[in-house]
């Protein structure tokens, strides 16, 4: 870069976020390095800065989530943003309406962004291609969860300085996790080796596709990792029968401190949240010197800052337009 | 190649000398150093604030309060429809500036618009005793009520022409050029 073209622009990151598997490495660097600045501003006594004044965010939440939605909540009224909530509880939505129609509604309110998370995979990406308005995927069903995905990488990067070269491995349900989807994609765009360690039932059986190796026993994952990803088990799946039970669950896949014995000192543990104390992660371990999960927390609120400033900026933007753009 | 036609207008001496004027002129106008914190607008106005507080610590033997502040959040021009400007650190000098004699300083004064937006950060940010405002080089053509309490050199230019200050952090030397467009090039 020219010093006289110092102060330019970062390069366009399109009209919504759906997830990281359309996203370029360039892309994924350029939010994780806008989103550093934004730390700062959290820290301020006025937590506040004028970038988003004047617009419009509904948070469209059809399934619960009080940490994503909290966090989302942050960065748009940190950036001075006007917001609505809205969840399919005491909604419309539970009268029958459908997700079009919900959002054409909101449209003609004339809003400027939608943060949505949906049960069904490809959800975010329906909406999208269907109202102009920039839409922000807060997880839809199984596919993606594209901000918990960025500040984990964000997170990983803070600690390690780098992610490329680095040896990263998911724990637990990998079958039902958007989160573990995205981390994949993110990890493999900066160049990390990924790894995913789970009972049988909770892999995806084309899992092998992903370019990802599989561990049988977390302490040999342990051994390998630079990075652990403890995914959250789903309780209502032991009733499913993927697990026979949670305490035989916690003694097999469960990260606790008596396997991370022989761990190194510099290991780090992750979890998006929230957790099962006791079942995929011990409290010795969550609370313990491995544990970066509040910082993971903390990190949300700016890779969310980030992705809204940088989507704000806005293309010409039209669901004619998104559609072109993603329809070669 | 680049075509446009620049002439230097100030080299690294000049800074130097132009930053030890600036330098005594903010000591003799707060008739000391109490309470005076130097805050650079990124990029190069930090770099300038930083010549100015080991200027003024050498000559008054003090230790100064410095921080910087990237107004990009503050722009006036984020609403335009387009790609998104790089958002710099921004730091707060550690006692903060609550009640501080706050000197904002940068490379060049133009529109004032940049200044405006400053103001605007730092307010969110405290209550100083007071601001005064810092240049290196006034170009004039403002579009705002703003003007600089120092300057350390000022320049006519017609609106084809810009300045360019070069810093040795960004640009490997220290000096001011005025860069005319070449009409051709344009």
């Amino acid at each position: 870069m020219s010093p006289a073209m110092a102060s330019s622009s970062v390069p366009a990151l399109g009209k919504d976020l759906v997830g990281l598997e359309s996203l370029s490495q360039e892309q994924i660097l350029m939010i994780l390095d806008t989103a550093e600045p934004f730390k700062e501003i959290s820290e301020r006594r006025i937590k506040k800065v004028p970038v988003l004044r004047g617009k419009t965010i509904v948070n469209l939440f059809f399934e619960a989530s009080t940490r994503t939605r909290v966090s989302f909540e942050f960065a748009e009224k940190r950036l001075s943003a006007d917001t609505v909530n809205i969840s399919a509880a005491g909604s419309s939505v539970i009268k029958g309406e459908t997700l079009v129609d919900t959002a054409r509604n909101l449209e003609a309110m004339r809003i400027d962004m939608v943060v949505m998370r949906h049960g069904s995979s490809g959800a975010a990406r329906f909406l999208a291609d269907r109202i102009p308005s920039n839409v922000i995927n807060a997880g839809d069903g199984r596919h993606e969860h594209p901000t918990q995905g960025l500040l984990d990488l964000l997170t990983i990067r803070d600690h390690c300085d780098r992610i490329e070269g680095l040896k990263v491995c998911l724990v637990g349900d990998i079958l039902h996790s958007r989160v573990a989807r995205s981390n994949i994609y993110g990890l493999l765009k900066l160049g990390a080796e990924i790894a995913v360690c789970a009972p049988k039932t909770l892999l995806p059986s084309a899992i092998g596709d992903l370019g990802v190796q599989v561990f049988k026993r977390v302490e040999e994952a342990i051994e390998w990792a630079d990075v652990l990803n403890v995914l959250r088990l789903q309780l209502e799946r032991m009733e499913e029968g993927y697990v026979p039970s949670l305490r035989e669950y916690n003694r097999i896949w469960g990260v606790t401190a008596r396997k991370l014995e022989l761990a190194p000192q510099d290991l780090l543990i992750l979890h998006p949240g929230p957790m099962n104390r006791g079942v995929e992660i011990d409290s010795d371990v969550a609370d313990g010197s491995h544990s970066v999960i509040l910082n993971q927390v903390t990190n949300g609120v700016a890779v969310r800052m980030a992705v809204l400033y940088l989507l704000a900026g806005g293309q010409p933007g039209s669901a004619e337009a998104a559609k072109a753009e993603t329809g070669s | 190649m680049d075509k446009n036609n620049r002439t230097r207008v100030m080299d690294e001496s000049d800074v130097h000398g132009a930053v030890a004027r600036m330098a005594r002129e903010i000591v003799e106008v707060n008739e000391g150093t109490d309470g005076l914190v130097l805050m650079g607008i990124q990029r190069r106005g930090t770099q300038i604030a930083a010549l100015l507080v080991s200027e003024i610590e050498r000559t008054e033997g003090v230790t100064l309060e410095a921080g910087f502040i990237d107004i990009t959040l503050y722009r006036d021009d984020l609403m335009v429809v387009g790609p998104r400007p790089i958002v710099g650190e921004s730091k707060l000098p550690s006692r903060g500036i609550d009640g501080q004699k706050v000197v904002l300083v940068d490379d060049v004064l133009h529109t004032g618009r940049t200044i405006r937006a400053a103001l605007n950060e730092l307010m969110d940010w405290g209550r100083p005793q007071f601001i005064h405002l810092c240049i290196l080089v006034d170009r004039g053509g403002r579009e705002l009520p703003i003007q600089p309490d120092t300057v350390g050199q000022r320049v006519d230019l017609l609106e084809t022409q810009s300045v360019e200050v070069h810093v040795p952090e960004i640009d490997g030397a220290l000096g001011v050029e005025i860069v005319t467009m070449n009409p051709g090039a344009v």
